[in-house]
């Protein structure tokens, strides 16, 4: 009776032990598939997210692209201001360059007419100046006589001032003489004149009164036009030219040699 | 900083005077002045120069004799010259630069002109 009690209680704990174990072969089964379900899933997940990737770095690339175009445009837009400003300065620049070559050019008739009381040194130096500053290869120095009709050219031969008589048939000399306004041939006149013609008329004007005509006859080959400096120096030239010769001529007819060696102060 | 010296041989008082006008605005610059083509040259055997501006119409030697000189003498030939022509024809401008003149400036004069060439031959 034991036996059989002994062996029906080992037959049922053999049975029972099957049943654990097949639900452990089960419950392993199920964590297997389990496993691979989930192992399966990260595999998704992986390419899902690989997939995903590229887009944002697109994205990320085309914010940056966007950035590089503006910084870009910023930077044209400053090169372009640049240049402006560079144009702006080239063109200051310029007309410096222009305002000193006037200047240097003004200075320089001004101190070298009054350098002077001798006529012929102020004859040679209105030439010198009309030929190497404004490029009048022929000039004339007209003054009126002492009727104030005639025009008497002064003409320096051998460094002697002499003076010649002269009609005055051109027009622009005449006017020049009686209203006291100079006339400047424009480009287009300069064109049409023939070389021997008047191609500028200055008055030479002392206290408001004109004293002569300053006449440019014929340029130099390469001067096809007058220039604004030009017109300023045929200004100065107008006023101080006139003035120089008045000095040296009083000085001379009324003065006669200074010397100032012997002192300046004890003639005044 | 090294100083230029440069010589202008020009007889017309006017055109020496605008020429050392236009080469004061270059700094560290020595001017020494010829009225003509021998007082140029003895300036030129006396001192060296840098530069030498000249006219080509001088009285007793002319600018063209004084470039055939300068370029014919071991002393100064590497002298840079630059002359000053009068008329707007091409000879004298043409004799000069064959006889060995570097460059030309055409009158009427501009400042501008003057300096800008002066300090291409200075190397500025």
């Amino acid at each position: 009776m034991t036996d059989n009690n002994d062996s029906g209680a080992i037959h049922s704990r053999a049975e029972e032990f099957l049943q654990v174990f097949k639900k452990g072969a089960e419950f392993t089964q199920d964590l297997l598939k389990e496993n691979e379900r989930l192992r399966f899933r990260v595999l998704e997940l992986e390419q899902q997210h690989r997939a995903e990737t590229p887009t944002v770095e697109l994205k990320l690339l085309r914010e940056r692209l966007q950035r590089v175009e503006t910084e870009k445009q910023q930077i044209l837009d400053k090169i372009g201001s640049v240049e402006q400003e560079n144009l702006s300065f080239s063109n200051r620049y310029a007309e410096i360059e222009a305002e000193n070559n006037l200047l240097a050019n003004l200075y320089i008739t001004t101190y070298q007419l009054h350098s002077t009381f001798e006529v012929s040194e102020i004859i040679r130096i209105i030439e010198e100046i009309l030929l190497n500053l404004v490029g009048a290869e022929q000039s004339s120095l007209l003054l009126r006589d002492e009727n104030g009709q005639m025009l008497q050219a002064i003409i320096n031969e051998s460094g002697d001032p002499q003076v010649v008589e002269v009609e005055v048939g051109d027009t622009r000399i005449s006017t020049a003489l009686s209203e006291g306004k100079s006339w400047i041939a424009c480009p287009d006149e300069l064109k049409q004149l023939d070389e021997t013609a008047v191609k500028a008329a200055i008055p030479l004007l002392v206290d408001g009164d004109v004293i002569g005509v300053l006449a440019i006859y014929r340029l130099l080959a390469q001067k096809d036009s007058f220039s604004e400096i030009d017109e300023e120096i045929f200004n100065l030239l107008g006023a101080h030219a006139a003035m120089a010769i008045c000095t040296a001529v009083l000085r001379y007819e009324n003065v006669g040699r200074i010397n100032f060696r012997q002192g300046f102060l004890s003639r005044t | 900083m090294s100083e230029y010296r440069v010589l202008v041989v020009e007889d017309s008082p006017t055109m020496r005077q605008l020429i050392v006008f236009a080469l004061k605005r270059i700094r560290n610059l020595h001017i020494e002045e010829a009225g003509d083509g021998v007082g140029g040259l003895k300036k030129l055997s006396a001192q060296k120069f840098d530069l030498v501006v000249t006219d080509i119409n001088m009285p007793i030697m002319d600018g063209l004799k004084l470039v055939s000189l300068i370029r014919n003498d071991p002393q100064y030939m590497e002298v840079p010259v630059i002359v000053i022509t009068t008329e707007g024809a091409t000879e004298d401008r043409d004799r000069a630069l064959a006889l060995g003149a570097n460059e030309y400036i055409t009158k009427p004069i501009q400042t501008a002109r003057i300096l800008e060439v002066a300090k291409k031959m200075l190397g500025i």
